[in-house]
């Protein structure tokens, strides 16, 4: 039998792990980021937006994987987003394990939210 | 500016917005909007998206150590996350159409009023217990410990609290920062939760609240890279080293400090956005 308090550590864990590896790989395409851009003009004032390679997730990681700096940050800031996602789903199944249903119910209500706002949107 | 001296110029800047906001419980998300529109030029939406990643990120890597502390409560985060999640939502849409003027007159106001209710001692909710059927369906009841054992405590006044929540869910997403301060104020004082359970149960929210807006600012390109990543590391590691210190540092003198700051650039971002320079 898992209790609340178990439950409740496993998903600080796995927030902490999530925050860590999302900051480790931020690091990584940081460093790319300033060897290879370092010398231009920073320039935020006018919003531009982003190009679609770093609004689409899926051409994100392609990016990434052929080595583009700023594709390998936007990379971490998914994973990043991706933390709290995960806390979501685990509590689903925290809560199913302990047959608490109306907290299924809330929980996926919530992953939902979270799922349009991340593909739908 | 070269992007070096920019990145290592906000990366001090974020390194200790977030030092101080773990300090002083003020969070560190809540200085870096105006930081960057006001004295780095950045227009509010890039601002914006950088500041919720850096708030994602504060408060998912302080969760274990809050979670070690038992005084969270899952189910009332995770009940009360429906109307934070939907409020996200909203406000994050707001941020792609409404004018930067207005989100910045938004922010100043909401900058003020943090400051002030974070002075102002607040008195701690009456722990006796009061029948509640709503709580008690919705299972919104825990236990604390104390130096006396543990304590239960039980929710009220859950509707109001549900709506203040979704309040704080939609500044969090117009923005971009935690409303931390908020989701205290919805559980301690509508709600009647012990102290310390509401504010480490918000802090549990922040993460979750905080990603139902960024996807939407992910596909309206307001997460920048080059932006988002000296602020995200900035704060994060400023965050950690607050928390070290927070249990031997004097910080009654050091929030007085802070929120001034806060107040200023409140009417600074005001004043900004009114001239039409945001």
């Amino acid at each position: 039998m898992i209790t609340d308090r178990q439950v409740e550590l496993s998903i600080g864990i796995l927030l902490r792990s999530g925050v860590l590896l999302a900051a480790a790989v931020v690091l990584f395409g940081g460093i790319l980021y300033l060897v290879h851009r370092g010398s231009m003009h920073a320039d935020y004032h006018a919003f531009h937006g982003e190009p679609r390679e770093l609004k689409t997730p899926s051409l994100t990681i392609r990016d990434a994987f052929s080595g583009s700096p700023e594709a390998i940050i936007e990379l971490g800031l998914l994973l990043l987003i991706l933390t709290p996602v995960a806390r979501v789903v685990f509590s689903v199944i925290a809560f199913a394990r302990e047959r608490d249903f109306m907290y299924v119910g809330m929980t996926l209500i919530v992953l939902a939210v979270l799922l349009y706002s991340l593909l739908a949107a | 500016m070269d992007i070096t001296l920019f990145t290592a110029v906000v990366f001090a800047g974020s390194l200790l917005a977030g030092f101080l906001g773990a300090l002083t419980g003020l969070g560190g998300g809540v200085v870096i909007v105006p930081l960057l529109t006001l004295v780095f030029g950045v227009d509010i939406r890039y601002a914006v998206g950088a500041s919720l990643v850096s708030v994602i990120a504060t408060s998912s890597g302080a969760a274990a150590a809050y979670v070690r502390e038992g005084f969270s409560n899952i189910r009332i985060g995770m009940f009360l996350e429906i109307a934070t999640t939907f409020g996200a939502l909203l406000g994050a849409y707001l941020a792609t159409r409404l004018h930067t003027g207005t989100i910045g007159i938004v922010f100043g106001v909401v900058l003020i009023v943090s400051a002030y209710f974070s002075s102002r001692q607040r008195p701690h909710a009456d722990p006796a217990e009061q029948p509640d059927r709503l709580a008690h369906r919705l299972k919104l009841e825990g236990t604390y410990p104390t130096p006396a054992g543990e304590r239960h405590y039980r929710a009220r006044n859950v509707p109001l609290g549900f709506g203040m929540m979704f309040g704080a869910g939609t500044l969090s997403g117009l923005l971009g920062i935690g409303s931390g301060a908020m989701k205290v104020l919805a559980m301690d004082q509508a709600m009647k939760l012990p102290f310390k359970v509401s504010t480490t149960t918000s802090n549990f929210m922040i993460g979750v609240t905080a990603a139902a807006s960024a996807g939407i600012y992910l596909s309206r390109g307001f997460l920048d890279p080059g932006l988002a990543m000296p602020v995200m590391l900035g704060v994060l590691a400023g965050s950690m080293l607050g928390a070290r210190v927070l249990v031997t540092a004097r910080t009654r003198y050091l929030r007085l400090v802070f929120g001034l700051v806060i107040v200023t650039l409140g009417i600074e971002m005001i004043f900004n956005a009114v001239k039409g320079r945001l």
